[in-house]
């Protein structure tokens, strides 16, 4: 029980991972497909963020008069997983985007946004060519 | 530091820069930049490889002079040079040779579009070949995602939309099992680049607990990019993706997209995990088994298809089991083996789509076998190129695919167990079942009576002819220098660490 609580912001993100997962892969609904998308996404920022940050530590910056002083790096945390964090977002944006873009694409064509329809559809009219 | 070493960094500069200055360009335009861009980053990796098969050694091109551990880095050696300059070339002549289908398909207005897809496709899979850091690697990935969902997308059709949404949903859900990867790997070692992770690696026992996420990581990048690969049962989503989009798409998707991802693959576990640990990972089993039954279950569906393009893709997806059956196999020679399939598939799946292009314009745009009979007399450049293109497929000794065949079976026979037994059985059934769908496919093609008259108003372009020429002639010139390609694998995998 001990384990599990000092590790919570972790098995949370890994539950919320699992969460957005199967909405993508199995979800029929392209919109929820993409929430899910963003579900996975940010859970595996808040993953990322939970291990950069050490307790008791301030960001990496560094005044001048600090430096006068001397700068002791152990009160400071690494400021590498928050640039991969914002990174990230970036990418998930982007992806989110051209997803969005592409259903409002699907909704004109087919009238629906049930991914199992549509792929039903598309079928039907290539047998049809034949 | 010697000047050609900054080829690395400079052909995904160039790369950027004329992608972005196609944004603002018209399609005419577009067309002769893409075309030149791609053209001097190839000239470039060539005498990169040749400064390595000179004798150079490998590098780390750190960039902006920040080193280890903070800095982002590129690494090139002479296997990621080779790769680049197959992708680099295929991509030129795939461009070239589908030109005709590019400014048919898209409209107008649109083709800059397409150009822009095109170099930062290209783009992502250069950087995703020499990058050193997992980080970078992920970034490219989904930059490489985006621009094969835009080239798919291209040609306008409710068969190309619905293909491509499938395409980017299996990719999204394939590189979020690679990142959650990266997250648990960089947790694990506090490190993204490759060097420090494997030096990181090597100094911990490997029953200890502390191995557990490294080995969850490596599962979660092979699972991650075989869904991103379509390697089976991960494939519904190819044989529509590469069969409803333009002629230069298919060919680039099948014959580049998804090397790419396999590369990065064979890097990450090579350099991170080492070859002493691969046997102990089960997931190479998985990749194993599964690689033998893309072989079988590829060729299959094959033989059942009525259609050309589907047929070439769903032999892609039997081609692709080939390069994980390879990986799978967790030795030097199977890594070789699947190195060789890369490039030797990459040159020859190309050659065919493109050639399956030349022969839906002889055919009325139809690709269905009742209506493509006697194609191949219509279009002797695509029937010839087609025919070149099976034999190779086939694994007849003179072609590019007879290296393959070869290396794959001897690393095969130098196994133990019911691993060598799956491999072999595999190896063999494939081979016979990839025979029957390309003799089939080529018999039709050069089969009925009376077909052999060119449609009115036929002309050949010059660009479509100079890209299956050439293309024949790179695939009979790997077929006749095996030996050279595996020693100069074998000098990659030997500077690869």
């Amino acid at each position: 029980m001990n384990y599990f609580l000092s590790n919570l912001p972790e098995f949370v993100s890994m539950v919320c991972f699992g969460i957005g997962f199967t909405n993508l892969l199995l979800n029929k609904n392209m919109i929820r497909k993409i929430i899910g998308l963003d579900i996975m996404d940010t859970s595996i920022y808040l993953f990322l963020a939970v291990k950069g940050y050490i307790a008791g530590t301030v960001a990496p910056i560094v005044t001048l008069e600090e430096q006068m002083v001397g700068v002791n790096t152990s009160l400071y945390t690494n400021p590498i997983p928050a640039g991969l964090v914002l990174t990230g977002i970036v990418v998930s944006v982007s992806v989110s985007a051209i997803l969005l873009a592409i259903t409002v694409r699907l909704y004109e064509e087919f009238h629906t946004l049930d991914i199992d329809e549509i792929i039903h559809m598309v079928r039907e009219e290539d047998r049809r060519a034949e | 530091m010697v000047l050609i070493q900054n080829a690395v960094a400079w052909s995904v500069l160039i790369l950027i820069v004329s992608g972005v200055a196609c944004a603002a360009l018209s399609g005419k335009v577009a067309k002769w930049v893409a075309t030149f861009a791609v053209a001097v980053v190839g000239v470039m990796n060539i005498f990169l490889l040749k400064y390595f098969l000179d004798g150079g050694e490998y590098f780390r091109y750190s960039m902006g002079h920040y080193g280890a551990p903070v800095g982002n880095e590129l690494r090139s050696g002479p296997l990621e040079a080779a790769m680049c300059v197959v992708f680099c070339f295929v991509m030129l002549l795939s461009i070239m040779g589908g030109r005709k289908h590019i400014e048919e398909d898209i409209k107008g207005k649109k083709q800059n579009l397409y150009y822009i897809s095109a170099i930062f496709l290209l783009c992502s899979m250069i950087a995703l070949v020499n990058t050193n850091d997992l980080f970078t690697a992920y970034v490219f990935i989904e930059i490489n995602t985006i621009t094969a969902c835009g080239i798919i997308l291209a040609k306008e059709g409710k068969t190309a939309l619905a293909a491509s949404t499938r395409y980017l949903i299996m990719s999204l859900v394939g590189s979020g099992m690679f990142l959650i990867g990266i997250c648990i790997m960089y947790g694990a070692t506090g490190h993204l680049l490759m060097e420090p992770i494997r030096d990181f690696v090597a100094g911990i026992d490997p029953s200890s607990r502390e191995m557990i996420p490294v080995q969850v990581s490596i599962a979660l990048f092979a699972v991650g990019m075989a869904l991103k690969s379509a390697l089976w049962p991960f494939h519904s989503w190819l044989p529509e993706a590469h069969s409803s989009a333009t002629a230069t798409s298919s060919a680039l998707l099948s014959g580049l997209v998804l090397k790419a991802y396999i590369f990065l693959l064979v890097k990450v576990i090579y350099r991170v995990l080492g070859i002493k640990l691969l046997s102990q990972n089960p997931i190479f089993d998985v990749l194993l088994i599964l690689g033998a039954g893309a072989m079988i279950m590829g060729s299959v569906n094959a033989i059942r298809e009525k259609d050309l393009k589907r047929m070439l893709a769903y032999s892609s997806v039997g081609q692709i089991g080939y390069i994980y059956l390879g990986l799978g196999m967790g030795t030097l020679a199977g890594l070789s083996a699947a190195v060789i399939q890369i490039l030797a598939h990459a040159s020859t799946k190309a050659m065919l789509f493109i050639a399956s292009g030349g022969i839906m314009d002889v055919s009325g745009g139809s690709k269905k076998f009742k209506d493509i009979e006697g194609a191949g007399k219509r279009d002797l450049f695509a029937g010839i190129a087609f025919i070149v293109g099976s034999l190779s497929m086939i694994g007849i000794p003179l072609f590019a695919g007879f290296a393959t065949k070869y290396v794959i079976a001897s690393a095969a026979i130098e196994l133990a167990g019911v691993r060598e037994w799956i491999a072999i059985i595999a190896i063999v059934v494939s081979a016979i079942l990839t025979t029957i769908y390309y003799v089939n496919a080529v018999l039709i093609l050069f089969g009925g009576k009376d077909n052999s008259k060119k449609p009115e108003g036929f002309k050949y372009s010059t660009e479509y002819i100079i890209a299956m020429v050439v293309f024949i002639v790179l695939n009979i010139a790997i077929g006749l220098n095996i030996n050279n390609l595996i020693k100069l694998v074998e000098l990659g995998f030997s500077m690869f660490a």
